[in-house]
């Protein structure tokens, strides 16, 4: 199974050469430096909260709840900063990260403690999220001149040029990376997903392992949420965020994580969001309108999986025969 | 046994006491509220939901779900309606062949899951944004609502005090509940829902169910679909937009295990009707928006965390 | 004893559920003479009794919604009618009808609503002018089913929109180079209607030296609109202006100007509200914008609905009436009545709005 990760890896990636190559040939302001700029602006959002989702999905577990856990920790921060204007920014982002912390773990809570399928779970808290976040506001966005600058400085530049968003996108795919492969509680998340009954007599608290996964994804939806304020300038209570999931999970998916659980990786989901990014600039960039955006997400994700399907069916092949 | 018994339907139990619950406090939130008339023609607004989480109740018990049922509705009414409007086809011969689309829609679907054995959930997320898409491409955000005088305003067709959409729902309600507890079919669903390889090895036909089963569920979104343009008089890619997340909540809340092999039809059309007096009362007495659904985002869970604690409390 | 405590326990936790959401708002009128059971339906408010009126907007969370409800206050407290706003989570094809029917059902005696789709909300409409109640559009009318409402008030003469803006846009690139539009969707009925005035603008010779190379739309969508704008930069590279006749739209180019750094050459205008744009005027992306007032709108909506609901207002083109501290206003053909013209906002004058 490892040998399909490593396999979806590498399809993904040659799938975006193609499409970008496609899409430069067709229109060669592709590679615009200004356009590669964009496009790398366009993944960070969604690499964040996907590094969780893998996690979630890697422990055959889902969480509907992402778009809305983004929305009310951008809101609150975003009020923070409305109503205590120079409040300082790095306490903000760590003030997002906490209650993206607190409302992933009422969604681990729900899962393991009180046994709720992480589905049903997480839908019931996208739409309780999402009311609070209305109540919370009173149904008010947070203007652009309420985000402090430095804020928004985080997603225009840093020290080495490259956005600082786009840094901190990149360091947390890494850190997901090592730790689902070499740390002993990443491997841990693998175990429960693919049998959880193994992985509880081999001595792996499972429910501990599912709470983290949803705590994590947690806490980088509210990262994410502060940084939408940094990237967008503004927090709606609407809009933040809705509809947000089923991007992620459609990232994680095209990169090879697959919701049965026990198989995924950061990278292949690194990729899948990179697509997503690409593809939506391709379309944008050649004028074909954004009419087209949803049924090719659409035909993206079916076309990965019968991808895995036909694999697995020669894999599985490949293994009678060696047998 | 006897206590799992009391377990098994606690579920419904809890529907059936919050219904009477849910229509005290309404009447004591509005003095609008106890109005037989309005109930029952306000009960045209969540029919289209209905039908589809009928449709969404096999499809759950047999340990599948089908997110891509919203999408079907708003792709059969534009095709239909374009169709009948921009190609001149006469309704009448428009109408079946939207019905057609909608278990063509659902045949994909199905054969996705059972011919290349993929999960259920990743296949209807997929075909969730390609339908509309595909909506979304053949009508931009256009609308179009040249619909003929008969085919439009189902909801104010009334037979007796009834409106149309609630007597076609009962009447399907009756149907798929005698479909489901009174057939080898049903029996087969609940089978493969509890136990997939078991329910193979006994000679259930799994994949050729599966198949038929979403087909299914493709025809009955594809109606749910027309049914919505004849009461909106309008048919647009962004109709019924989230609608398969409240015929789910409603399948669930009606005491359907999202993981399949247990649930009831009755259960789903009793929750369908508490979801919909709850959001009627609460917008009667002017209870914003978000309001209502932390009211029910809350209902969803407490009402299977709730059991599942004090089951866990007592063993 | 034992199998009945999970229920009654279970019952207990919903009911405690039930109550949280719904102990925030009482009945908000003590119900009008009638029985319960039938409740009266929009007669003419009594003398005694103060009348009631809702609006609802397309959809909750819009900042431009939340100023013309602002207007509506204002006016409910100089009246003394009751004031209420209901509105949908989202602006799609069905989600308004819902609430038209609740209102109806609670008989107040106006509904003033900002229409998403006038097809699929004009039969709810209609049943509400059968039972009395006075109907008005705000913001947006129901082109060819005027049948479905009482009147409508409306921002600006929109004869004179697009070419305003084109206007506002020559004036600050000297009258010369490559333009583009950033719309909202492109079915919006508001904003094609301003575009094509623009582009019959630009046939003027004032204007010949002005050029219009894409028209984009953002779908009112704050991300798809940022992406669209920063995409016309990559396209365009001697784009000298961005105009945007749409709220969204106007704060998402100034946005993309600002990130790209590209202030000194491409300028920004469009419709826009002061709370959104402040910071892009204050630090120069943006020299100039328009709107009119939203809560002028709201506010002479509401003197409409209380000539209406008392019978001293009968709308027929050419008929005027005051609205208020706002002045006289007339009906216009199909009952159409103009909020008046937009206000330019620029570093000089933006503090002074809060909206």
């Amino acid at each position: 199974m490892r040998s399909l990760a490593r396999f979806r890896e590498v399809g993904v990636l040659v799938f975006l050469a193609l499409v970008a190559a496609v899409t430069a040939l067709v229109e060669p302001r592709f590679l615009l430096p200004s356009n590669l700029r964009n496009i790398l602006l366009d993944t960070p959002l969604l690499m964040i909260v996907a590094m969780g989702m893998t996690m979630v999905i890697i422990s055959r577990n889902i969480d509907l709840s992402v778009g809305a856990m983004l929305g009310m920790s951008g809101m609150a921060v975003g009020m923070l900063f409305k109503h205590y204007p120079g409040f300082p920014v790095a306490p903000g982002v760590l003030l997002g990260i906490l209650l993206g912390l607190l409302m992933g773990a009422v969604n681990g809570t729900l899962v393991t403690w009180l046994r709720v399928p992480a589905i049903i779970a997480t839908l019931g808290t996208l739409s309780a999220y999402r009311g609070m976040i209305f109540l919370i506001s009173g149904g008010r966005q947070v203007d652009p001149n309420d985000v402090p600058l430095a804020l928004i400085r985080l997603s225009q530049t840093s020290p080495i040029g490259i956005p600082w968003l786009v840094i901190f996108a990149l360091s947390i795919t890494v850190a997901v990376y090592l730790f689902l492969g070499y740390h002993r509680r990443g491997r841990a998340i693998y175990a429960v997903g693919g049998n959880p009954e193994a992985a509880r007599l081999s001595g792996i608290r499972v429910n501990a392992t599912i709470f983290f996964t949803f705590v994590a994804t947690g806490g980088l939806s509210g990262f994410a949420g502060v940084m939408y304020a940094s990237r967008f300038g503004f927090v709606n209570p609407a809009q933040t965020g809705a509809g947000f999931e089923l991007s992620v999970i459609a990232a994680t998916v095209i990169g090879g994580t697959q919701v049965y659980g026990g198989v995924g990786s950061a990278v292949g989901t690194a990729f899948g969001c990179m697509l997503l990014a690409v593809v939506s600039n391709a379309l944008t960039i050649t004028g074909l309108s954004g009419q087209w955006q949803l049924a090719v997400y659409g035909a993206i994700i079916l076309a990965a999986l019968l991808i895995d399907s036909l694999i697995r069916g020669r894999l599985g092949r490949a293994a009678e025969e060696t047998a | 046994m006897r206590r799992v018994l009391s377990f098994r339907y606690l579920r419904e139990l809890v529907v059936v006491i919050l219904l009477p619950l849910t229509f005290l406090i309404n009447a004591r939130l509005s003095p609008y509220f106890l109005d037989p008339a309005y109930l029952l023609s306000d009960t045209s607004q969540y029919m289209e939901a209905g039908i589809v989480a009928l449709a969404l109740t096999f499809i759950i018990i047999s340990g599948n779900i089908d997110l891509s049922v919203a999408s079907n509705m708003a792709l059969v009414a534009c095709v239909t309606a374009s169709l009948h409007a921009r190609l001149g086809m006469p309704m009448g011969a428009a109408i079946p062949i939207g019905l057609l689309l909608g278990g063509l829609l659902g045949l994909i679907n199905g054969l996705l899951i059972a011919g290349f054995r993929l999960p259920s959930l990743t296949v209807t997320l997929g075909t969730f944004a390609l339908y509309r898409g595909i909506a979304q491409i053949l009508l931009g955000d256009r609308s179009i609502s040249r619909f003929p005088e008969w085919f439009v305003g189902m909801d104010y067709r009334m037979i007796g005090p009834v409106p149309l959409p609630l007597l076609i729902f009962l009447t399907l309600a009756i149907l798929f509940a005698l479909i489901l507890h009174r057939t080898l079919v049903g029996r087969w669903l609940y089978a493969l829902g509890a136990n997939p390889t078991a329910s193979r090895l006994s000679g259930v036909p799994v994949r050729r169910v599966t198949v038929s089963l979403f087909v299914f569920s493709g025809f009955c979104a594809g109606f749910a679909g027309l049914m919505m343009a004849s009461r909106l008089n309008v048919a647009r890619y962004d109709m019924a937009m989230g609608l398969e997340l409240d015929a789910i909540t409603a399948v669930v809340l009606g005491g359907t295990d999202i993981f399949g092999g247990r649930g009831t039809i009755f259960g789903t059309a009793l929750a369908l009707f508490l979801i919909g007096i709850l959001r009627s009362g609460m917008g009667l007495a002017n209870i914003k928006i978000e309001q209502q659904l932390v009211v029910i985002g809350a209902l969803l869970i407490v009402s299977i965390a709730l059991p599942n604690l004090l089951q866990r409390r007592r063993s | 004893m034992r199998r009945r405590l999970p229920a009654a326990l279970a019952l207990v936790g919903l009911i405690a559920v039930f109550a949280a959401g719904c102990k925030q708002e009482k009945p908000s009128a003590p119900p009008p003479g009638a029985s319960p059971g039938r409740p009266a339906t929009g007669d003419a408010a009594p003398a005694a009794q103060k009348y009631r009126v809702v609006y609802i907007p397309k959809n909750t969370g819009n900042p431009y919604f939340d100023d013309i409800i602002a207007g509506f206050r204002q006016a409910s407290g100089e009246l003394g009618f009751e004031f209420d706003t209901v509105a949908p989570a989202s602006a799609d094809a069905a989600s308004q009808i819902p609430f038209i029917k609740q209102q109806i059902q609670r008989g107040v005696n106006a509904i003033a609503i900002s229409p998403n789709s006038p097809d699929a909300i004009k039969p709810a409409l209609k049943e509400a002018m059968a039972k009395g109640i006075q109907v008005i559009c705000v913001d947006a009318d129901m082109p060819g089913h005027e049948e479905g409402r009482t009147a409508a008030v409306l921002p600006m003469d929109f004869d004179e929109t697009g070419k305003s803006q084109i206007e506002l846009m020559g004036s600050l690139i000297g009258y010369k180079g490559e333009i583009a539009i950033l719309s909202a969707t492109t079915d919006a009925p508001n904003q094609n209607y301003w575009i094509k005035g623009m582009q019959e603008t630009l046939k003027e010779p004032k204007y010949k030296e002005m050029k219009l190379v894409a028209i984009v739309y953002g779908n009112d969508d704050p991300q798809k609109s940022l992406i669209e704008a920063e995409n016309l930069l990559t396209r365009f590279p001697n784009l000298r202006g961005i105009i945007a006749p749409t709220t969204v739209g106007v704060a998402a180019a100034a946005q993309a100007v600002e990130t790209a750094k590209a202030a000194d050459r491409v300028q920004v205008t469009g419709l826009g509200t002061p709370n959104q744009m402040r910071r892009f005027i204050q630090n120069n992306t943006v020299q100039k914008f328009a709107l009119w007032s939203p809560k002028d709108m709201g506010y002479l909506c509401a003197y409409l609905i209380d000539g209406l609901v008392k019978g001293t207002i009968k709308p027929a083109p050419g008929v005027s009436f005051t609205a208020g501290s706002l002045g006289e206003r007339s009906f216009r053909d199909k009952n159409v009545v103009i909020t008046g013209p937009p206000v330019i906002f620029e570093k000089s004058n933006i503090d002074k709005y809060n909206f």
